[in-house]
């Protein structure tokens, strides 16, 4: 890490975040599900799912409407703690495509302030929102490289030597079992070649990491996962991880 | 028979005296006073044991009336045949009374249509119903419901005369009881004439269940008539007496199978009751591992395939069985045959559960009915000792009548404004007249309503998305549709935890997975989700009476294949774990207290009080008793409250959380019916002796308060209970229109509503009907509370050098059972710090290789 930037990045909390490294990058893995590059100043977070609530509502279901609050609530104290100049956010940042139009003027004025902080904000394209966002501020992207990082949506593109993917769009969730029984929680799965962040959104859910699209992305042995416990999160290997392969 | 005290003065018509007579019977004087009530328009309620002939009596009134009866023809409101409702608990106990009433209606030539309708009835059948109803028709709660949500429900009820309510005690303790309450309310505008009777096994205060039948806050009178039958003989019950050493702990009471077998072997039928459906699958195989004779013993338990339980079922009927183990599926009033013995495997937890259970063998009243008791350890001998005394002294413990959930409530309402558009004051004061809500208040109730309309949230978001509106009138109605067709698609109150369909299929098929070998694969039955999700393929379980390897999940169907031997892991369904009654709780502290009732007891028992009051002390009957000593290189805290194991498992979370504070590093906890023990890293004893850790500040009433509020909010406890509400209110759905047909649908996990419901809008009436829940449910709060009342000032400290004689029990549990730690990271460090090894290891061999 270059000398100017352990000045202005912020010392990340090591007590509660987690180590990855990837590529010959060092990645902080934070607690929330987001995740950051000290290196680029950068964070990066996936499936904000924006206005989950107020989609089901179109279908007659009151999911309580504070789910937008509590994502952006969330992000705010990431970026409160990182201070990043850059944000991905990698797809699926809203439920629907209609989802930008029924942001309430307190939420919409919160993305503004966020974004204004930030040299660049990216919003990449997700199945949920495959075009670009209105009404806020930030590129839209399809996809992004940054030095041997490839940001896309969804997991599984091709990987250039000495490269690495970092998607999003499954939801990881880890199983892991104990003496004491077991929990699940969000979680960050990868080995040498791609990391999937967890979910983001307030009510984005997961997916373990037992299911079916998972299983050709990772490598058998080398899957990883950073487990977003309670109190911080823990990194745990292939093994402890239930129903992989 | 403490009713009518001069034979009543209606007689039968003569075709009903003619038809005793050619059967050689004469109606029972409380059949004839049911009679009579009804005849004079009085709601009633029969309680009666089992075999008094209660069935009868509850239809005898509807026969006589029909019998004199020209049949309407099904037109204009007031005109429908639909002259009788029979509500039960159970789908098969509908239709096995159907077929019970329709032979003497046939007999007395009476000429009527009888018909049931479940879930299971085909919807041409439903759709014929309606159209051209019967005179009695033989249904469920959900069903009621369903009917009442109709627009043509006043023309189908309108001319209801008499409602009939089977096994109401056991009906009105669950939200289906709330469901059905306010079913009968609407029935009772619908057809303002109509009588209600009740059927009820003996409860502990029949004043309330009487007060259930009728219109509250209404000037009728609000309470029924009570016609008691007072139970026959008594019953013979025993505890087993075996020479074998009896156990200290663990629920399976291996050391007994051999005796079952001789009693099983010496008796025609044998029922044999046990708590979970754990131990169904373990006594069922080791019963068969020696059963040498091959006695004809079937499993019975509501995991299994219907197909397989309706086997089982046919071949009591016809007496082909000489035993079957089964759990509370058989509990009610089903008719299966001559059962002559009860055997009851592991403690009764109850006492009316007991008188109930054992009711099922020797259906005719007069006869005793005949049980065996079978403790599985040495707490257990005293509890089955307690609830033998209360079923001597006919004593009861059914729980109390709940106030009504809000989350059931808030499905009636958006079923009545499908029925029809409702004046919210109209509406309220019907809801107001069924038992469970006569003390709602108007806004509650307006709440309520507010949540059904547009989830009642204080950001006034989904206006325009809103289920019901009201209209220019005043009245509230749907808003379209198809609201109204997910309102019915979701009806009900029984929420089950997410589960699997297990199907055996061969290992081969297994491994490819192909189409045809699932679709070959023979259904086994259902288990929990969760469950499954502790398991790895390769690992095996019993199930079913079978020891089955479990090869994966494919879509939702578990697969298995057959397996030999091998250690099984036993299947931890959810469900059947009821807690110690506090009556039984409270004569099982008495009985300790007195050395001179234990000679009641087996002498292996009684030694073991004694030295336990050699070494320590006893634990007093109001007091509570708190031993601590160290063992290794812990130390133990062993508290002995009895109030059963879902208030101790809430207590043991609050304790610890306390004892952090106090530096006492408590490390973990475990929770039995009877006692609860904690451990840890700091001198308890020292801690206590010293004033530093005062045990009255420890077990202080505050406990329920903030302590409680702050760990409720990570509770998994608490979140499973708010996806009931969720469910039941409607807030999210088990099924969408159109949506039925994928299997598992995409929705919002409740945990996740939770955690920004809670955030955002902690008063929310979802999570006032959450609480409510917890308080008896789950955490049993109210319980605890009672509890930390009593002991007050009353709290003994036994410091000890070694484990005392009671505390053996416990000791032994540790290690058996799962260990309670909430946030459950410790689960996640033991995981990380495998990868942690892991790393060294290849560290070291780095080393090496250099």
């Amino acid at each position: 890490m270059s000398a100017w930037l352990s000045q202005i990045a912020k010392e990340p909390d090591e007590e509660t975040s987690a180590s990855i490294h990837l590529a010959g990058m060092h990645l902080i893995a934070d607690r929330s599900g987001a995740l950051y590059w000290p290196e680029e100043n950068m964070l990066i977070v996936a499936e904000l799912h924006l206005e989950k609530g107020s989609s089901f509502a179109r279908f007659r279901q009151h999911l309580p409407p504070y789910d937008t609050k509590a994502t952006l609530r969330q992000l705010g104290r990431v970026i409160e703690a990182y201070e990043p100049e850059r944000v991905i956010a990698l797809g699926d940042s809203v439920h629907d495509r209609s989802a930008w139009d029924r942001l309430d003027e307190t939420d919409r004025s919160e993305i503004e302030t966020f974004a204004k902080r930030m040299r660049d904000w990216f919003w990449v394209a997700g199945n949920h929102d495959p075009d670009p966002p209105s009404g806020v501020p930030g590129r839209a992207v399809d996809n992004l490289v940054v030095g041997p990082l490839n940001f896309r949506h969804e997991p599984g593109g091709v990987i250039g030597a000495g490269q690495a993917e970092i998607a999003g769009h499954l939801h990881p969730a880890a199983r892991v079992i104990g003496r004491g029984g077991s929990t699940r929680r969000p979680a960050f799965a990868y080995d040498q070649n791609r990391l999937i962040l967890p979910a983001f959104g307030a009510y984005a859910g997961g997916l373990c990491l037992s299911a079916e699209p998972f299983g050709p992305l990772f490598g058998k042995e080398s899957l990883r996962a950073a487990v977003c416990g309670r109190s911080r999160v823990f990194t745990v290997p292939a093994k402890s991880i239930l129903g992989w392969r | 028979m403490n009713a009518p005290s001069a034979l009543p003065t209606t007689p039968l018509p003569d075709s009903f005296q003619t038809w005793f007579d050619t059967k050689g019977w004469s109606p029972r004087p409380h059949q004839l006073a049911l009679l009579e009530r009804a005849e004079a328009g009085q709601d009633c309620l029969l309680i009666a044991p089992t075999g008094a002939g209660k069935t009868l009596a509850g239809f005898l009134p509807s026969l006589v009336d029909l019998a004199g009866r020209k049949r309407p023809r099904m037109g204009a409101v007031g005109n429908s045949p639909l002259h009788t409702l029979y509500i039960s608990p159970l789908k098969a106990l509908a239709v096995d009374v159907a077929r019970n009433l329709t032979m003497p209606a046939e007999e007395m030539g009476l000429g009527l249509k009888i018909e049931t309708r479940t879930g299971d009835t085909p919807a041409s059948r439903r759709q014929r119903q309606k159209r051209s109803p019967p005179d009695i028709l033989l249904t469920t709660p959900e069903q009621i419901a369903l009917l009442l949500s109709h627009v043509d429900a006043g023309r189908l009820f309108g001319n209801v005369k008499r409602v009939i309510f089977d096994e109401l005690h056991a009906l009105v303790t669950s939200k289906r009881g709330d469901l059905l309450a306010l079913g009968l309310a609407r029935l009772r505008q619908l057809s303002p004439d109509l009588v209600a009777t009740g059927l009820s096994a003996t409860v502990a205060d029949p004043d309330a269940l009487a007060g259930w039948l009728v219109p509250q806050n209404s000037d009728r009178p609000s309470t029924a008539d009570i016609v008691t039958v007072s139970g026959g003989a008594q019953p013979d019950i025993t505890i087993l007496k075996s020479d074998e050493r009896m156990p200290w702990a663990g629920h399976m009471a291996r050391y007994a199978y051999a005796d079952v077998i001789k009693a099983i072997a010496a008796h025609g039928t044998t029922l044999i009751f046990v708590n979970t459906r754990a131990q169904a699958e373990l006594v069922f195989r080791e019963l068969w591992s020696i059963n040498e004779d091959s006695l004809p013993i079937a499993l019975h338990h509501g995991s299994l395939d219907v197909g397989q339980r309706r086997k089982v079922e046919e071949a009591m009927a016809r007496n082909a069985l000489r035993g079957v183990v089964a759990t509370s599926t058989l509990d009610l009033g089903i008719d299966w045959g001559d059962v002559d013995l009860v055997i009851h495997v592991g403690a009764p937890k109850g006492a009316s559960r007991l008188a109930q259970r054992i009711g099922r063998s020797n259906h005719r009243m007069d006869e005793p009915s005949k049980a065996i008791l079978v403790p599985a350890n040495r707490f257990e001998v005293l509890e089955c000792q307690a609830a033998l005394n209360a079923n001597y002294a006919r004593a009861q413990d059914t729980p109390p009548i709940r106030d009504g959930a809000l989350d059931v409530l808030s499905q009636h309402v958006l079923g009545m404004a499908c029925a029809d558009a409702f004046d919210e004051g109209d509406l309220y004061e019907e809801v107001r007249s069924a038992y469970p809500y006569r003390l709602l208040t108007r806004e509650a109730f307006e709440r309520v309503v507010q949540f059904v309309a547009t989830g009642g949230y204080a950001l006034k978001s989904y206006e325009r998305y809103a289920r019901i509106r009201q209209r220019k009138d005043g009245l509230w109605r749907v808003a379209n549709p198809m609201v109204a067709q997910q309102y019915r698609l979701n009806v009900g109150t029984i929420v089950e935890m997410p589960v699997l369909t297990v199907r055996l299929v061969s290992a081969k098929q297994a491994a490819q997975r192909s189409k045809n070998a699932l679709r070959g694969g023979r259904i086994l039955g259902q288990v929990e989700e969760y469950f499954l999700e502790t398991l790895v393929p390769g690992d095996s379980f019993l199930f079913g009476g079978e020891v089955v390897r479990f090869e994966g999940i494919h879509e939702d169907n578990a697969l298995v294949s057959r397996t030999e031997g091998g250690d099984p892991k036993i299947p931890s369904y959810a469900g059947g774990k009821f807690p110690l009654s506090t009556y039984l709780a409270d004569e099982v502290r008495a009985m300790l207290a007195e050395p001179k009732r234990w000679n009641e007891l087996p002498d292996q028992v009684a030694d073991w009080l004694r030295i336990q009051k050699d070494k320590s002390a006893l634990p007093g009957r109001d007091g509570l008793l708190v031993e601590t000593f160290p063992r290794g290189n812990r130390h133990y805290m062993i508290c002995y409250p009895f109030e059963g194991r879902l208030a101790h498992q809430t207590l043991g979370m609050l304790l610890t959380r306390r004892m952090e504070r106090a530096r006492a590093k408590p490390l973990g906890f475990i929770a039995t019916d009877y006692v609860l023990g904690v451990w840890g890293l700091a001198d308890f004893g020292k801690l206590i002796a010293e004033g530093r850790m005062p045990l009255d500040e420890l077990f202080e009433q505050s406990m329920l308060g903030d302590d409680l509020e702050e760990w409720m909010g990570e509770s998994y406890l608490l979140k499973r209970t708010f996806r009931a509400c969720a469910l039941i209110s409607g807030l999210i759905e088990k099924r969408h229109p159109g949506q039925e047909k994928s299997g598992r649908q995409v929705t919002v996990s409740t945990d996740l509503i939770y955690d920004v419901l809670r955030q955002h809008e902690p008063d929310h009436i979802l999570m006032q009907a959450t609480w409510a829940d917890a308080a008896t449910g789950l955490l049993d709060i109210a319980r605890i509370g009672s509890m930390l009342q009593r002991i007050e000032g009353r709290i003994s400290h036994q410091r000890l050098e070694r484990i005392s004689p009671l505390a053996v029990p416990i000791m032994m549990q540790i290690g058996k059972e799962p260990v309670f730690g909430e946030a459950r990271d410790q689960v996640l460090e033991e995981a990380e710090r495998l990868d942690e090894d892991a790393l060294l290891a290849e560290a070291m061999m780095d080393e090496d290789l250099r």
